[in-house]
């Protein structure tokens, strides 16, 4: 009799039970510490941000996300063997890393086992291998330096220009396409710095520049060094105008620079203070739950996020390799896919392309000067 | 002519602070013969002293500051010796020595778990001003910082050669047995040396944390220059360590601005290779005489 009603309690309770949700497992690979965490943390909040909000409002084809973290801790070996963990653990797509040097190596994995990749790096040299799962969340060095380049010639009237530069995966890429393309504008180098990541003495580089007669420095360093060189500058009085690409003005430096990332200028893919409605709001939510300012790193891992979801509704399964397929040649625009904030296309290596903006640092914030169109 | 003088001014605006690592290193050795391999994070702690003061509970910064130096003084200087020095000590040197490189892992990561694994910003105590000094341009941070860390390790200097407790000290790094007979307190000057030792990483951390920004990993370079700097100049002579600090401060500057930033990195152990091959007791230090 207690056996009978003990089945069929069971039979009653798994009939009535709701069909159990299934997850999709979106794996962040990021540099949650060492010395890129001043990037990879903050895209890290962006991309929990996205999976939040996705996750509120149904998920993905009715699926919740179930985000997994992995911290490469700035190890690009140690980011390939995590890249690997996130796969054997059922990811469906990655996202991260963000440092360049992590991406050229932990990417191979992803490619060798069909997982579609949204990194946030931008080294020219990502989406020059004819990786055809890679995908870029901001474009390459390459598409930006050109607009930043004319803008030394033309805005500022400069000549002579001293590169400093982290000679990284990273700053190697935006080194080798300031050059080429410096040259090509017929602009003289007087000085070549290069600096080590995770370098904290910048004291002979400043004195490098500025005893070189350089009329103007291009500075290609990663966040925590860019903030270094800054204060060193400010220390030592360098007065030249410092320009760079997204970094040297994002809000992560002008935070840990304080005054001394004033009056520094670059262009920039992605930034809080865009005039775009879009990236103000997402900017704004970013400030209430993570109490400090999103910077261009937090909207490319957000911006990641609603990418997968666009894409998989598109091709209405979760499937590695439509997803790949259907992303090269894709474009969304903001007003039907407003997870992505302003329009945006890829191509078929997946690099991208946007509108971006000319920045200048005043009073400690991000003032935009000029809006580029997408090239 | 004038690049040449800011790189030697920077090189011993930094080098003073090195120094001020490497005369702990020193200090620490000389009265207990202990090798404190987290040196470099007892540097980079009072940085996060001064933060949690400022930033977490709102107290200005020129309060925060000198309660930064009591807290390394207590922490770093009378803990350590409690929990980590007095225990090992009877083991041995070697199992102090991985006691106190456990101690700087441990150290790192609860200020990572605990505080960030970002970069934080620092306030400066000078203003970012600059003097021109004919052609040159001098930066008033780095005049202040040598001035402050030379100050420091010369007012020591007359300390241990002026007062009776720095005498008393120092004949207990001599002979501790013959200095108990005489009447000295060891334990107590022992114990002072581990108190200043604490006091010296507060200072050197408020004076680099600006420059470097404040971040856990902050002590794996200030450590090893500083272990460096002592072996260069000494390990047993306080002016052995101003010197090795002073001199890899400015070897850093002229040979990333002279030769090579790719190999900077690479030159302060050459030149400890070469010390130790040319003159190994250091460039200001003595033959020790060890019994087995």
């Amino acid at each position: 009799m207690i056996r009978r009603l003990a089945a069929t309690t069971l039979t009653c309770m798994a009939l009535t039970a709701p069909a159990a949700m299934a997850d999709v497992v979106l794996a962040d690979v990021a540099e949650l510490s060492g010395a890129g965490a001043a990037a990879g943390a903050v895209w890290h909040d962006g991309v929990k941000m996205a999976v939040e909000e996705i996750n509120a409002s149904g998920g993905i084809l009715g699926e919740m996300i179930d985000l997994k973290e992995y911290d490469s801790q700035t190890d690009p070996q140690n980011s390939r063997a995590m890249v690997q963990k996130a796969i054997d653990e059922g990811a469906y797509v990655l996202l991260g890393t963000v440092y360049s040097s992590s991406t050229v190596v932990n990417m191979l994995v992803a490619q060798q086992n069909g997982v579609p990749q949204l990194t946030g790096s931008e080294s020219p040299t990502i989406t020059a291998k004819g990786n055809p799962y890679i995908f870029r969340t901001a474009f390459g060095a390459q598409k930006g330096l050109p607009k930043l380049v004319s803008y030394l010639k033309d805005g500022l009237g400069a000549e002579k220009i001293a590169v400093v530069w982290a000679n990284t995966e990273f700053g190697k890429g935006g080194y080798d396409a300031f050059m080429s393309i410096a040259d090509e504008q017929g602009l003289e180098i007087v000085a070549d710095v290069s600096t080590e990541q995770g370098q904290v003495d910048f004291a002979a580089d400043v004195t490098k520049v500025k005893g070189s007669g350089a009329d103007a420095v291009f500075v290609y360093l990663t966040e925590e060094e860019s903030a270094r060189f800054l204060i060193e500058a400010e220390k030592q009085g360098l007065e030249l105008p410092l320009g760079g690409d997204t970094v040297l003005v994002s809000q992560k430096v002008i935070d840990l620079a304080g005054g001394a990332a004033d009056g520094a200028f670059g262009h920039v893919g992605l930034s809080a203070e865009a005039p775009v409605p879009a990236i103000q709001e997402m900017a704004a939510r970013f400030q209430e739950i993570y109490g400090y300012s999103a910077d261009h790193n937090a909207i490319k891992g957000y911006i990641g996020v609603y990418v997968v979801k666009y894409v998989t509704e598109q091709i209405g399964e979760f499937d590695r390799e439509k997803f790949a397929e259907t992303l090269h040649g894709l474009c969304l625009s903001a007003a039907d896919y407003p997870g992505v904030l302003m329009d945006v296309c890829w191509d078929e290596t997946g690099e991208m392309s946007r509108e971006s903006f000319l920045v200048e640092v005043v009073d400690g914030s991000q003032e935009i000067t000029e809006s580029l169109p997408a090239n | 002519m004038s690049e040449f003088i800011q790189l030697i001014v920077s090189g011993l605006s930094t080098g003073s602070i090195y120094a001020l690592a490497a005369v702990g290193f020193t200090l620490l050795w000389q009265a207990s013969q202990t090798i404190n391999f987290a040196q470099g994070e007892f540097v980079m702690v009072p940085a996060f002293f001064v933060l949690v003061l400022t930033v977490k509970m709102g107290l200005p910064v020129w309060l925060a500051m000198p309660l930064a130096v009591i807290l390394a003084v207590l922490i770093l200087g009378a803990l350590f010796k409690r929990l980590i020095v007095e225990p090992m000590f009877r083991h041995g040197t070697i199992p102090l020595v991985i006691a106190t490189i456990a101690l700087g892992i441990l150290l790192k990561e609860m200020v990572k778990e605990f505080y960030s694994p970002l970069g934080q910003p620092f306030p400066s105590l000078f203003p970012q001003t600059v003097l021109k000094i004919g052609n040159a341009s001098i930066s008033v941070p780095d005049i202040a910082n040598l001035i402050i860390a030379m100050g420091t390790i010369f007012a020591l200097q007359l300390f241990l050669s002026g007062t009776r407790t720095g005498r008393s000290m120092q004949a207990t790094a001599q002979n501790p047995d013959v200095a108990q007979i005489l009447g000295v307190d060891i334990k107590r000057m022992v114990l002072y040396t581990f108190l200043i030792n604490g006091a010296l990483a507060a200072i050197a951390s408020i004076l680099i944390t600006p420059i470097y920004l404040a971040k856990f990993s902050n002590g794996e370079t200030l450590g090893l220059v500083a272990f460096i700097a002592a072996i260069v100049g000494g390990f047993n002579q306080i002016r052995g360590a101003l010197v090795g600090g002073l001199l890899l401060g400015v070897i850093d500057n002229l040979s990333a601005a002279y030769f090579s930033s790719e190999y900077r990195q690479a030159l302060p152990m050459l030149l400890l290779i070469v010390i130790i091959l040319v003159r190994p007791q250091g460039l200001l230090g003595t033959a020790e005489g060890r019994t087995v």
